[in-house]
């Protein structure tokens, strides 16, 4: 039976692994290479790096942590942050990732979706959508959140499936770094829309919230990152909760 | 050495770097002599089954199947796997190389496609490439065909339709899966196959 993924994120800065709240007040959380191996240990069943400066200087830094992280990891390793054209996807791929994550670069240009997915395969083409809620909608937002498009989320879902996405990463910026739970409403329509798999972002806290995402939110994955660097939550404890609650997960692994 | 054969399909560093790790020589090469030389035929993959159609332009094919005829030990991963059966809905007119009968299709709709996660093995007694495996093990998917469950099959997943995991005969392995991507569990796969006599 395919399980529901527990997806580690490390948010890169200038080298370090940070974590704020709604992308705000930055903390240090370690070395990614470390992160990376000490959650991959504890039964993360993937690692996303997301570069959040996504500077010329952290280009080539995040370069360099994606190469030293894949050399040691053996499970999936998804890249994002920065990623412009084509040649940006190259350039991690052969860095050692397996999945690229496009977010700002897919909604000012639509096409780059099928173009890397025509030259990697759409199994390793992640679009990562930021939505917000706004009078009533979704609203997809670029640039690490803080800028509106006016598109509607779950539209902006089907069409980058249309275009050769293999994956969706949904994040709710309302509930990003609150620790209040996932949007599963909002997870479950994306979810519902689109027939690539769904990972859910945005709010986990608890035990409970991961439960409710993969049975409310109809989520294929969920993803977080502070609860799992400042242990507030370890991976192996979550995941065998999951397992007593009866929902499928890769335990023990 | 083992030979990891690159027909164009995808990215090949991590199943490179998966068998360096584990301390194998290995070269990443498109040319039949060298693939001809190797001890032991890596043929990975992912993507769509017409990329296969560059192995027979390129001869590859052939040294391919005389390796196999001359029992080298040869592993098929993920599109690799689906090339050992006859062919695939995916590429109609790209042939397989045979091996193995049968079609590979497409999941139904009934499911999410492509098939992308972790998925458990459930294994045949006397299989060569999973005897160091804990029973029911994890191993991580990403595809959008299947190979249909034959004789030769030594492991199985569920995704909607039961499908092969793994099959076998003689030094000819196929995985459907990535070992290179499924944690401990994949790395003592790889490991078996690095282990293993020509027969």
């Amino acid at each position: 039976m395919l399980t529901k993924r527990i997806i580690a994120c490390l948010d890169m800065d200038a080298g370090r692994v940070v974590k704020g709240v709604q992308f705000e007040n930055l903390r240090d959380a370690g070395d990614p290479v470390e992160c990376a191996i000490s959650h991959a240990r504890d039964g993360a069943d993937e690692i996303v790096l997301l570069d959040i400066s996504a500077t010329r200087q952290g280009r080539n830094m995040m370069l360099d942590a994606v190469c030293r992280v894949a050399r040691c990891l053996f499970i999936p390793f998804t890249v994002g942050g920065g990623i412009r054209e084509i040649s940006d996807a190259a350039a991690v791929f052969d860095a050692g990732a397996d999945k690229i994550a496009i977010n700002s670069a897919a909604v000012r240009d639509p096409e780059l979706i099928g173009k890397i997915a025509g030259r990697f395969g759409s199994q390793a083409v992640v679009v990562a959508i930021d939505a917000r809620r706004t009078n009533g909608g979704f609203d997809v937002f670029v640039a690490g959140g803080r800028v509106p498009t006016g598109r509607d989320a779950v539209q902006w879902a089907r069409e980058a499936a249309s275009r050769g996405a293999g994956e969706i990463l949904f994040t709710s910026m309302d509930r990003d770094g609150t620790r209040s739970g996932f949007d599963c409403e909002l997870v479950r329509l994306v979810s519902q829309a689109v027939p690539i798999p769904v990972i859910a972002s945005g709010g986990a806290g608890s035990p409970g919230h991961f439960i409710d995402v993969f049975r409310h939110g109809c989520a294929d994955a969920a993803l977080a990152a502070s609860i799992f660097h400042f242990e507030i939550q370890g991976i192996s404890g979550l995941k065998r909760e999951l397992h007593a609650a009866n929902l499928p997960v890769r335990w023990p692994c | 050495m083992i030979a990891i054969v690159d027909y164009g399909a995808g990215n090949l560093n991590s199943v490179k770097k998966a068998f360096s790790w584990l301390g194998s020589t290995v070269a990443v090469t498109s040319q039949p002599e060298v693939v001809a030389r190797a001890g032991k035929i890596v043929l990975p993959g992912v993507g769509h089954f017409s990329a296969l159609a560059g192995l027979a332009r390129t001869s590859l094919a052939d040294t391919l199947l005389d390796g196999i005829r001359s029992g080298k030990p040869f592993l098929g991963i993920c599109l690799g796997m689906q090339w050992l059966f006859q062919g695939s809905n995916e590429a109609t007119e790209t042939p397989g190389a045979g091996i193995f009968p049968g079609i590979c299709k497409k999941f139904p709709q009934t499911v999410k496609s492509p098939h992308v996660g972790w998925n458990n093995l459930v294994t045949s007694p006397g299989s060569r490439l999973l005897g160091a495996l804990p029973k029911n093990a994890f191993v991580y998917y990403t595809h959008s065909f299947y190979a249909p469950v034959i004789e030769a099959t030594t492991a199985e997943s569920e995704y909607g339709p039961r499908f092969s995991a793994v099959v076998e005969q003689d030094s000819v392995f196929g995985v459907q899966f990535h070992p290179e991507k499924s944690g401990d569990a994949g790395l003592s796969i790889l490991r078996t196959f690095c282990e293993l006599e020509s027969c």
